[in-house]
C-alpha cells in the first residue's frame, strides 16, 4: 500500500476525477434514514468496531462523481463496439424496465413457490425456448456466466462417465484455437487437456484428432462457428469421431449469434452446450458482468443437470394453470451458486426472445453474418485474411504492416505496425477496437464482430477508419505508435501497476480535508464519427514509447 | 424489424459487395440436412405486447413491495437509495464491456478501484478483487485459494455447520473433481469442536459471522488456533453487520467472503448478486477474478488498469486456478454507489436499525405462549424462534391472513431443527409490521380473515 | 536476427533455462532470449529451499504483465538457495539473466542429468531458428 494515492509527481497532469474518498468531508452524509421506531436495544460494546472508513459525501457529490466517471467509458450506447467473440449488440431499453418491475425485483428467492409462480413460469418458458433454439432435451438456468456454464458442462461429462463405471475417461480434447476458458474449465473439473491443432483452413485437423482418440477420452470442447469465425466444415466427422471413441461433445456457445435458426447444436450431434445470454440475447455486459450462462443438454445428460431447475409439479387443467416448482435432477452435479441463476438476466433474455420469435432470431443471425461478411469483403485486400472464405458473425484479419522495413533499417526507429497500434488508433477515430491477439494461433490477430444491430452506415464508417489507418501505417507510423491521442488517458503503464500493486486507497485518506473538485480539461471518450471522418489532431506528438505486446483478450 | 436497422436497399448493396445473391447463401458451409431448422418458438411480439406479458407474470408474484417480509437466510430486503439505480442506468456503465482497454474504460476501472477500497475498509482486509458471482461462489473460490496456497499439499477444509447450507453445497460442487475434502458440517459442531479438527492436512477453516442463525459466535482465539495449525481462516460475513461489528481483519481472518446483495442490490429472485472477496496482501497473487490497480499513463496522469492478469484463464489456460472471466461488474458498481451514499454514518445507522428492530421483534415474539427465541448468543438482524407447530403451516397463515412473508424453515437443511423459524428483520420492517407479526403468531390457532396486505 | 547473450560456460535447455555448474552445486535461471520474449518481468513465484527436484520439474513461474511461464529444472537435486533479491526486483532477470538474475541454486543429484543439455553454440542456433 502506498499513501500517495492523491499526489502526483511534479508536473504530472491532475487525475481525471478525484477518488470518492477525496471528496469526503467529516460529518457529511448522503443517507436520509429514519430514527428507530422501536425501543433501542443495548449494543454489545465489546463486539463493535471502532471505525468505519467509508466516504462522507452528499447525494449530489455521489451523482456528479459517478456521472463524471461514466463519461470516461466507451459503451455500446455511444458507438460501434466490434469486439470479436463478445457480441456487443444493442441492449434494448425495454429489457431494463422489465427486469426492474417490482414483481420481479422484489421477490425473495426463498418464498414458497406458490408465491412466485410468475417468476417460475418465466424461467420454465425460457428453459423451453433455449432447448428449442439448441435442439437439446433440457436446460438449467443456474450458471451465472458462460464460464460457469462450461464448468457445469464438463462436470456433467465427468459425472456421466463415472456413473457408467468408466473413471478412466479423464481427458478433454480442446482445439488450439479455443477460448482460454476451455482448458481452464477442464483443469478446474480435475480433468486433463489435450490440444489438437487446426489445419491451414481453420478447421480441426481430423487426422490429428483421430490420433489422440481412445478410451481415456471423456469428451471434446469446440466452438461453433470456431474462434476464427468460420463454420467448422468437418463438424459431423469430428462429432462422429468423438462419439465413436466413447466421448461426449461439448459446444462452447459463445458464437450462437451465428447459429440461431441456422443450425441446432442438438441436431448436429452435440451432447451439451452453454449459452451466453449477455452475448446472444442482448443482456448487458455491465462493464464486466453480470453474465448468465444457461447450460443445455441432450437426453444422456438430463439427469446430471445442475439444479435446481424449474419443473411442472402439477399439470393443472383447463381452469387451473400448471403449478411450477423447483426440483433437483436425479443425479445432479449439484448447485453452482446460491438460488437459481441470475434471474434479472433471465427476464431480459426472455423479453428479447419474446419480441423476436423464431423468425426474428433467424433474422438476427442472418444480419450479424451479413454485416461481418460485408466488412470482411471491404477490408480484404488491405488487411491480410488468414482464412479467406465466407465467415460467420465475425472474422479474423491481421494487423501487421511494415515488417520488411524493420529488417532493412536496423538501428533506426521501427516503422513496424502491430495489431495493438491499430487497435489503439481506432480509438482516435471514435471506435472501440476489435479483440486483438486472439485467437492465439493467428499472429497479430484482429477479431472483428459487428453484430446485427449496426447499420450499413456504421459498418461503412468503421471500414473507412480501418482503411485510413492502414494508409497512416505506411505514411506516419509514429502516429499509430503513439495512439491513442484523444482518449481520457493515454497508454497506461501496466508494468508499474503489476509491480507496485496499489489495489485500494488507504482508508484513512478519509481524514484528509476535502479537495475542491477540479474541472479537469480532459475530454470524455471521443464521440463516434459522423459520415465524414474527422482527422484526429496529430500535432505535437509525444516521443515514442516502447510498449509490450498486448495479450489476448478473453471472452466473458 | 426488431432492432435490426437494415433496409432492403442496404441488404442488396451489401450482398453485392460480398459477392453472393442471398442471405441464405452465406450459410452454405452448414450441413444441408440440418440447415434452417424450425425453432418451435412463438411468433415475435411488439414491444407493448412483451411489456404486457411480462407485467402480468410480475404481478402474479407475491413481492416485498406489497407485503411485510421477514425472510432472509442469505438474501435481504434492505433499503436501496434511488441514486443507486440511476447510476446503474447510465448506458456508459451498463453497456460497456470488461475494461480491457484502459484508455476507454477509466470510468469502470476507477469505480471498481473505489469498490475494492471500500470492501477493504469494510472488512478490515488489505486487498479485494472486483467480485465473484455471489457469496456462495466466493466461498468456493476461497477453497481454491487455499488449495493453491499450499500447492495441493493440504487437502482438508473444515466447514462450520452454521455456514449457509447453499454455500457449503456450492463449495462441494466446485471441488468434486479436485482432491479437497470437506469435513465438520454434518453435525452440530461448535467453534471449539472445529478447532479440535485442525491438523497438518487442514488448508482452510470456514466460519460465518454472523452465522446462518444470525448469531455472533465467540471467535476469540480461533484465528490463533488456525494459524498455529498452519492453516488459513475464512470468514463468511454479512456486509451490513460490518457496519456495526468488529472487522474480520481484527479477528484474524485470512480470507473474507460474502454476499454483497444487501449493499444496494434488489432481491430479484436470487440474482444477479455480488460475491465479495478480500484477503491479506500475502494471498493477493492467488486470488481468482479481476483486480484493478492504480498506475499512470504515458503522460504521468493517474490511471487505473486491470492487473495481475497472468493469473487469468485467457493467459494461463489450463494452469489457471479458475476459469472465471466475468465479475459482477454492474453489481459491484451498485455496492460502490450504495456505500458512497450511505457512507461512514449511514451504514452504521442501517446496521443499528436492523439490530434494534430485530431485538424488539425477538422480545415481542419471545413473550408469546409456545414460542421461544434463542438468545444464547448475541445476534444481529436474524434470530431463531422455536414454534409450536411446523414453520410451513405458520407461514401459510401469515401470508394468507396477515399479508406477511414469514421466516425461513430451518428444518429444510437441519433435520433436527423441526419447528424452528429463522426470522430476518431489517430497517425496512416498521414497528407496526413487527407488532402485526407478533399478533399473528399469537393467534396462529384462530386465524383472522382481515387480509393485512399494506 | 536476435542478439542474445549465451555464455559459454553454461548449459541450456530448449525450454530456455540455463544451468551453470560450480563443483557439486549449480545455479539455474532463464536465458537472455527467454527474458526478451517475456518482456518486463513483474513477479517470480519462487520455490522453498530444501525442495527436492527431479530433472524436468517445474520449480518457479515468471510473470510479465501479459504472460506467465513455468521454469523447469535442467537437472535434479535439492534446492540449497533461492535468489531472494528477485522478490522485490524481478527485473534483475531482464537486466542480468545470467548473473544477478539467477533463480535457484541446487545441490546436483545426478551428474548424468547434464548429458544431453545444449551447448552455448547449439542453443544460440536454436534461438536464431525460432526468431527467423
Amino acid at each position: 500500500m502506498t499513501d500517495e494515492t492523491t499526489t502526483t509527481t511534479n508536473g504530472a497532469p491532475p487525475p481525471l476525477e478525484p477518488l470518492i474518498y477525496d471528496l469526503s468531508s467529516p460529518g457529511r452524509t448522503g443517507a436520509i434514514l429514519p430514527d428507530p421506531d422501536v425501543p433501542e436495544a443495548t449494543l454489545p460494546d465489546s463486539l463493535l468496531r471502532d471505525r468505519l472508513d467509508l466516504p462522507e459525501v452528499s447525494e449530489i457529490d455521489v451523482v456528479r462523481h459517478f456521472l463524471r466517471l461514466s463519461r470516461f467509458n466507451y459503451s455500446i450506447d455511444q458507438g460501434f463496439y466490434p469486439l470479436g467473440s463478445c457480441t456487443m449488440k444493442y441492449n434494448p431499453k425495454l429489457n431494463e424496465d422489465m427486469a426492474r418491475l417490482p414483481g420481479f425485483a422484489q421477490v425473495h428467492p426463498l418464498q414458497d413457490p406458490s408465491t412466485n409462480q410468475g417468476a417460475l413460469a418465466l424461467m420454465h418458458e425460457l428453459q423451453n425456448w433455449l432447448a428449442a433454439i439448441s435442439g437439446m432435451a433440457g436446460v438449467s438456468l443456474q450458471p451465472a456466466a458462460g464460464a460457469q456454464g462450461e464448468f457445469a458442462g464438463i462436470l456433467m461429462i465427468r459425472a456421466y462417465h463415472l456413473a457408467n463405471g468408466d473413471p478412466g475417461r479423464n481427458v478433454i480434447i480442446v482445439p488450439d484455437s479455443a477460448h482460454g476458458t476451455n482448458p481452464a474449465t477442464t483443469a478446474m473439473a480435475g480433468l486433463k487437456v489435450v490440444e489438437v491443432p487446426s489445419d491451414a483452413n481453420g478447421d480441426v485437423d481430423l487426422d490429428k484428432l483421430r490420433e489422440v482418440c481412445g478410451d481415456t477420452i471423456a469428451g471434446m470442447m469446440i466452438t461453433v462457428p470456431n474462434t476464427l469465425g468460420v463454420f467448422e466444415r468437418n463438424i459431423e466427422a469430428i462429432i462422429e469421431t468423438i462419439h465413436g471413441c466413447g466421448g461426449l461433445m461439448y459446444m462452447d456457445g459463445a458464437n450462437m449469434n451465428a447459429m440461431m435458426g441456422i443450425a441446432r447444436p442438438g441436431d448436429l450431434g452435440f451432447d451439451v452446450m452453454h449459452y451466453n445470454l449477455h452475448k446472444t440475447f442482448s443482456t448487458p455486459h455491465g462493464g464486466g458482468g453480470p453474465g448468465s450462462g444457461p447450460v443445455a443438454v441432450g437426453e444422456k445428460l438430463l439427469p446430471f443437470l445442475p439444479g435446481p431447475v424449474v419443473s411442472v409439479v402439477d399439470e393443472g387443467s383447463e381452469d387451473e394453470p400448471p403449478l411450477y416448482g423447483l426440483t433437483m435432477p436425479e443425479k445432479s452435479i449439484g448447485r453452482l451458486k446460491a438460488f437459481y441463476g441470475n434471474f434479472g438476466m433471465l427476464v431480459r433474455a426472455f423479453a428479447y426472445i419474446a419480441i423476436h420469435g423464431a423468425a426474428g432470431l433467424k433474422d438476427v443471425t442472418q444480419h450479424a453474418v451479413l454485416n461481418a461478411n460485408y466488412i470482411r469483403a471491404r477490408l480484404k485486400g488491405t488487411y491480410p485474411m488468414p482464412i479467406d472464405r465466407i465467415c460467420g458473425h465475425e472474422f479474423v484479419c491481421q494487423g501487421h504492416f511494415g515488417a520488411d522495413e524493420k529488417a532493412g533499417e536496423s538501428g533506426t526507429e521501427s516503422h513496424e505496425i502491430h495489431a495493438l497500434d491499430i487497435a489503439k488508433r481506432l480509438m482516435d477515430y471514435g471506435f472501440h477496437p476489435p479483440t486483438n491477439y486472439f485467437p492465439l494461433i493467428v499472429p497479430e490477430a484482429l477479431l472483428i464482430e459487428p453484430t446485427e444491430t449496426e447499420s450499413k452506415e456504421s459498418c461503412d464508417a468503421f471500414v473507412e477508419a480501418m482503411l485510413a489507418i492502414a494508409k497512416e501505417a505506411g505514411e506516419n507510423a509514429d502516429l499509430l505508435h503513439n495512439a491513442p491521442l484523444t482518449t481520457p488517458v493515454g497508454r497506461v503503464d501496466e508494468v508499474r501497476a503489476a509491480k507496485q500493486l496499489v489495489l485500494c486507497c488507504k482508508p484513512d485518506i478519509a481524514d484528509v480535508p476535502s479537495v475542491d473538485v477540479p474541472s479537469v480539461d480532459v475530454p470524455p471518450v471521443v464521440e463516434p464519427p459522423a459520415a465524414d471522418l474527422p482527422t484526429p489532431d496529430d500535432s505535437s506528438l509525444p516521443a515514442k514509447q516502447a510498449e509490450p505486446d498486448e495479450g489476448p483478450e478473453p471472452k466473458s | 424489424m426488431t432492432y435490426i436497422p437494415h433496409t432492403d436497399a442496404d441488404r442488396e448493396a451489401m450482398l453485392k459487395v460480398i459477392g453472393v445473391d442471398s442471405l441464405a447463401e452465406l450459410f452454405d458451409a452448414v450441413p444441408a440436412e440440418h440447415r434452417f431448422p424450425a425453432l418451435g418458438l412463438p411468433e415475435g411480439m411488439s414491444e407493448m405486447e412483451v411489456a404486457w406479458e411480462l407485467g402480468g407474470l410480475a404481478n402474479s408474484n407475491v413481492a416485498a413491495h406489497h407485503f411485510a417480509i421477514f425472510l432472509g437466510a442469505g438474501a435481504y430486503n434492505h433499503f436501496i437509495p434511488s441514486v443507486v439505480n440511476h447510476v446503474l442506468l447510465r448506458g456508459e456503465f451498463y453497456t460497456a464491456y470488461t475494461p480491457y482497454q484502459p484508455e476507454l474504460s477509466q470510468g469502470t476501472l476507477q469505480a471498481i478501484y473505489e469498490y475494492q477500497s471500500m470492501m477493504c475498509a469494510l472488512t478490515g482486509m488489505e486487498a479485494a478483487n472486483a467480485s465473484h458471482y455471489d457469496g456462495a461462489t466466493s466461498l468456493a473460490e476461497a477453497v481454491t485459494v487455499a488449495r493453491v496456497h499450499y500447492r495441493g499439499k493440504r487437502t482438508k477444509v473444515i466447514l462450520s455447520p452454521s455456514v449457509n447450507p447453499e454455500y457449503r453445497a456450492v463449495a462441494r460442487t466446485y471441488h468434486q473433481g479436485s482432491d479437497m475434502k470437506f469435513v465438520g458440517d454434518k453435525g452440530n459442531a461448535t467453534i471449539p469442536d472445529l478447532i479440535d479438527m485442525l491438523d497438518e492436512d487442514t488448508a482452510l477453516l470456514v466460519v460465518s459471522y454472523p452465522n446462518f442463525f444470525g448469531q455472533i459466535d465467540e471467535l476469540g482465539g480461533l484465528a490463533q488456533a488456525v494459524h498455529e495449525a498452519g492453516a488459513l481462516l475464512c470468514m463468511v460475513v454479512d456486509p451490513i453487520a460490518l457496519g456495526l461489528f468488529k472487522t474480520p481483519g481484527e479477528l484474524g481472518a485470512d480470507i473474507v467472503v460474502g454476499e454483497g446483495q444487501p449493499l444496494g442490490i434488489p432481491l430479484s429472485f436470487g440474482g444477479p448478486y455480488l460475491g465479495f472477496f478480500a484477503t491479506n496482501q500475502t494471498l493477493v497473487r492467488k486470488i481468482a477474478g479481476r483486480i484493478v490497480g492504480e498506475t499512470i499513463d504515458k503522460n504521468g496522469r493517474r490511471a487505473f488498469v486491470m492487473t495481475l492478469r497472468p493469473r487469468e484463464q485467457d493467459i494461463r489456460r489450463e494452469k489457471a486456478t479458475s476459469n472465471i472471466c466475468t465479475n459482477q461488474g454492474l453489481m459491484a458498481l451498485a455496492a460502490c454507489v450504495y456505500m458512497s451514499v450511505m457512507g461512514k454514518t449511514g451504514l452504521r445507522k442501517v446496521a443499528e436499525l436492523c439490530y434494534h428492530k430485530a431485538h424488539y421483534a425477538a422480545e415481542q415474539i419471545n413473550k408469546l405462549d409456545g414460542f421461544s427465541v434463542d438468545t444464547s448468543k448475541p445476534f444481529f438482524k436474524e434470530f431463531v424462534v422455536t414454534c409450536p407447530k411446523p414453520v410451513a403451516e405458520l407461514n401459510d397463515v401469515l401470508l394468507d391472513h396477515w399479508g406477511i412473508i414469514g421466516g425461513y424453515d430451518l428444518s429444510q437443511h437441519y433435520p433436527d431443527r423441526a419447528n424452528q423459524m429463522l426470522l430476518a428483520v431489517t430497517e425496512m420492517n416498521t414497528k407496526d409490521e413487527i407488532d402485526t407479526l407478533a399478533e399473528a403468531l399469537s393467534q396462529h390457532d384462530t386465524p383472522h380473515h382481515h387480509d393485512h396486505a399494506h | 536476427m536476435g542478439d542474445w547473450k549465451t555464455p559459454e560456460n553454461a548449459k541450456y535447455t530448449k525450454n530456455d533455462e540455463w544451468i551453470l555448474v560450480e563443483g557439486n552445486t549449480a545455479k539455474i535461471g532463464i536465458t537472455d532470449y527467454a527474458q526478451d520474449q517475456l518482456s518486463d518481468l513483474v513477479f517470480v513465484d519462487m520455490p522453498e529451499t530444501g525442495t527436492m527436484l527431479e530433472k524436468g520439474d517445474t520449480f518457479a513461474t515468471v510473470e510479465s504483465v501479459k504472460a506467465a511461464s513455468d521454469v523447469y529444472t535442467p537437472a535434479g537435486g535439492e534446492i540449497v538457495a533461492v535468489n531472494e533479491a528477485l522478490e522485490d526486483n524481478p527485473e534483475l532477470i531482464n537486466s542480468d539473466p545470467f548473473g544477478e538474475g539467477w533463480i535457484i541454486q541446487i545441490k546436483l543429484g545426478n551428474p548424468d542429468d547434464l548429458d544431453g543439455l545444449l551447448s552455448a553454440a547449439a542453443y544460440a542456433k536454436f534461438c536464431d531458428e525460432r526468431d527467423a
